[in-house]
């Protein structure tokens, strides 16, 4: 039914010549995909995508319900490799870098594009083991003093460690939600990104704890280059510097977030950012 | 025999009265079908719940009733009569004086002075004989006691009859007259549903509780016979000589160490088989496979699970055992023909779809997201399993191999047919053992006498059995509980 609508609506608003298919291009680019599609099966998720992620920016990801963002973020580190039916094609460069590339070592990518996701998932075990996993297996340590500070600086940079320092052994299922959505941002900060994508990351939290991760992105950006996606566009006005809006596959805009929200370009996106459909 | 056509006659009027209660609810409900509080069916349920119930309750207690009340009248009558001269005459002159050990002299029998076992043959004989199955040379006053048991007995069968059909018809007429639109037949057919799956599930835990309660009285009667601590210290275990109580040896004879030693070693042996095996093809089944293969596969490895253990036990017996034979002279190793390691790996080979299929279940259940939490950090296929999915799902996969024990401990087809009879007290696999379940069978196959300490030791033995997978399951089950904690 959502689908119909929406497709409706699409026919209504045929798609800008300037975004569909072409790229909307950054200075300092950090990631950029050109001409991207993904397939699910036969469906097909992301139509035609183009867009840079620029370095040490926040970038946020909107758009209706099945619109194709998630699958794209996940697309940036090949997250949809583990999924089965799953195929990608196009350019996707990290720092100039094809990922897609067959020399690419998807585990290395990986460590170098974190990734934070919608419902926290802590492993079912302690808070220190949680943040020291990462560093453990890409045997970034070699003493357990050096563990210890990668897990204090990471907790740290989280927002958490005043909060757990005493119970840095208890299991890190037993925090808060809001707690264990800091604690696996923590565990993606612990393997040194360069990129962290997150899925949705406060679409289960409360407004306090959300506050508190917002805040968190907007610290975090000094030192890593940040793509969210998000269904709050309030989230995105506050957290990104740029934002793309993305509708039924297709990246519908994309520009500075203060254009977007004021001025979009697209009757689609005005629609949607103004709550008239989505 | 009788009693069948009772129950058949009790359905029939349980089938009438279902139409008819039906029937009615749609005629009060006076083509209105909104106005019935339940639907027409209900009324037709309950009708024939009131049909049914109250006559089968009533012959289910008739049923058994009956004879013992048959046979109490016919004693009655025997006691009453049997003083007449002409009646204590025949008596005397038949077998049955022997075996009441009658004196020549005796005017009457006092049936209160028997001992147990006449008292008992006295019982016997009188159903024999009203069943016309008694052997020839039996008292004319007998067969007068036999008669009237029978009779006793026709009249009763022809009452039950009577107030069967009686109870059912009066049920379902009172049952019939509450029909009414606004009558709650639906809450009451429920009810009457739930307290019958109350009761089909008090049977299953009433049957393990009668199965315990067995197994506990005769292990008693062996333990009266037998020291507790010889039984369950003792290393020598020889039932056989045992028999009379003059023999050499017939007190050091029931130590079962040896027994369970055996028993632990093939179980061991068989989870050295199975664990691995299982283990890693879960891993396999659940993470690596492509969705198409596991389709093939995990059917595949269940059937192992449906070969009857009688094959199982040939296999091993025939197969496996005299290849290990051989191998071993090869390279110069003594293997027994029948060997704790044949047994035990053919017993593994069993017991490999409990651990793989329980432990897949298992691995599946656990979160995707943990898994793409660990994706996520870099981590590879192989760390993910070892670190983060084998710990999650560890507590169950420690119940289903505790699950697997308890089957191998259990098991005794293979264990006949494979690990032979002679009771060994070694750790050596190459050698024969046996175990506390071929044990159970050698000793009560072929005639027994229920009172030796030969036979009564197979209760034992099943006893110290059942307790050990008992605490198994129970460990099993709070792993399982534990691991149910764990997330989510």
């Amino acid at each position: 039914m959502k689908d119909e609508q929406h497709s409706e609506s699409a026919q209504e608003h045929a798609y800008p010549e300037t975004t569909a298919g072409k790229p909307t291009v950054e200075d300092n680019a950090k990631v950029s995909a050109r001409g991207a599609n993904v397939y699910y099966g036969e469906k097909q998720a992301i139509k035609n995508v183009s867009l840079d992620v620029g370095a040490h920016e926040v970038t946020a990801f909107i758009g209706p319900s099945g619109c194709g963002k998630s699958t794209f973020l996940r697309a940036l580190n090949r997250m949809n490799d583990t999924i089965d039916i799953c195929r990608v094609t196009g350019d996707f460069r990290l720092d100039g870098e094809d990922i897609y590339d067959r020399k690419v070592d998807v585990v290395q990518l990986r460590a170098r594009v974190g990734m934070v996701f919608q419902k926290p998932n802590p492993f079912p075990k302690s808070i220190f083991e949680n943040v020291a996993y990462g560093p453990r297996i890409h045997g970034l340590v070699a003493h357990k003093s050096e563990l210890d500070e990668i897990v204090h600086t990471s907790l740290e940079r989280a927002g958490l460690l005043g909060e757990v320092k005493d119970r840095l052994d208890t299991p890190g299922t037993g925090l808060s939600g809001g707690q264990q959505q800091r604690l696996c941002i923590a565990r993606a900060i612990a393997v040194s990104p360069e990129v962290i994508l997150m899925d949705e990351p406060c679409s289960a939290l409360d407004p306090i704890a959300t506050a508190k991760i917002e805040e968190l992105i907007d610290e975090l950006r000094e030192n890593y280059t940040i793509v969210i996606v998000t269904h709050s566009m309030q989230q995105a006005a506050r957290v990104s510097q740029r934002t793309a809006f993305f509708h039924l596959g297709n990246l519908v805009e994309m520009g500075d977030t203060e254009t977007i929200f004021t001025n979009p370009e697209h009757k689609l996106t005005q629609g949607y950012i103004t709550g008239r459909f989505g | 025999m009788e009693t069948l056509y009772v129950i058949a006659a009790i359905l029939g009027l349980t089938l009438i009265s279902f139409a008819m209660g039906r029937q009615r609810a749609v005629a009060r409900s006076e083509g209105q079908p909104r106005a019935l509080h339940s639907l027409p069916n209900y009324h037709g349920h309950f009708v024939a719940l009131w049909c049914a119930v109250p006559a089968l309750i009533l012959l289910v207690i008739w049923v058994p009733l009956e004879p013992m009340l048959a046979m109490s009248a016919a004693l009655d009558y025997f006691q009453a009569h049997i003083a007449d001269p002409a009646h204590m005459e025949s008596v005397r002159q038949s077998k049955l004086a022997l075996l009441l050990s009658l004196e020549p002299n005796a005017t009457t029998i006092d049936l209160s002075a028997l001992r147990a076992d006449q008292y008992n043959l006295l019982q016997t004989e009188i159903r024999n004989m009203a069943a016309g199955t008694a052997s020839t040379g039996h008292a004319a006053f007998m067969q007068e006691v036999a008669d009237y048991y029978q009779g006793y007995r026709d009249t009763s069968f022809l009452l039950m009859v009577a107030a069967c059909v009686a109870v059912a018809g009066a049920g379902a007429g009172v049952a019939w007259r509450w029909i009414a639109p606004e009558m709650r037949a639906r809450n009451r057919v429920e009810q009457a549903v739930t307290a019958f799956m109350i009761l089909c599930s008090t049977v299953a835990i009433l049957t393990t509780l009668g199965i315990v309660l067995s197994l506990l009285f005769e292990a008693i009667r062996f333990f009266a016979q037998i020291p507790l601590t010889e039984f369950l210290f003792g290393l020598h275990w020889s039932p056989q000589t045992a028999i009379r109580a003059d023999q050499v040896g017939s007190t050091g004879s029931f130590g079962a160490v040896p027994l369970f030693a055996g028993t632990l070693l093939i179980s061991f042996i068989a989870m050295c088989v199975a664990v691995p095996i299982g283990l890693l093809s879960a891993i396999y089944m659940a993470e690596y496979a492509h969705s198409k293969v596991r389709a093939v596969v995990k059917p595949l490895l269940e059937i192992l699970a449906g070969i009857p253990t009688v094959v199982y036990g040939f296999f091993a017996a025939l197969t496996v055992a005299p290849f290990f034979r051989d191998v071993g002279e090869s390279i110069g190793l003594d293997v027994s023909s029948e060997s704790a390691l044949a047994a035990g790996m053919v017993m593994g080979i069993m017991i490999i779809p409990f651990v793989s299929s329980l432990s897949d279940d298992v691995i599946t259940a656990v979160p995707q997201s943990m898994r793409e939490g660990s994706y996520g950090l870099g981590a590879t296929k192989s760390e993910t399993v070892r670190r983060v999915i084998l710990p999650a799902a560890l507590p169950g996969i420690v119940g289903g191999i505790l699950l697997a024990v308890s089957r191998a401990i259990g098991e005794t087809m293979i264990v006949v047919m494979a690990a032979g009879l002679g009771s060994n007290l070694t750790a050596n696999p190459l050698e024969a053992v046996t175990t506390v379940t071929v044990q159970i069978v050698t000793l009560l196959v072929g005639d027994q006498e229920f009172d030796s300490p030969k036979t009564l030791a197979a209760f034992a033995l099943g006893l110290v059995l059942f307790i050990m997978t008992l605490c198994l399951n129970i460990i099993a089950l709070h792993v399982v509980r534990k691991y149910r904690e764990q997330y989510d």
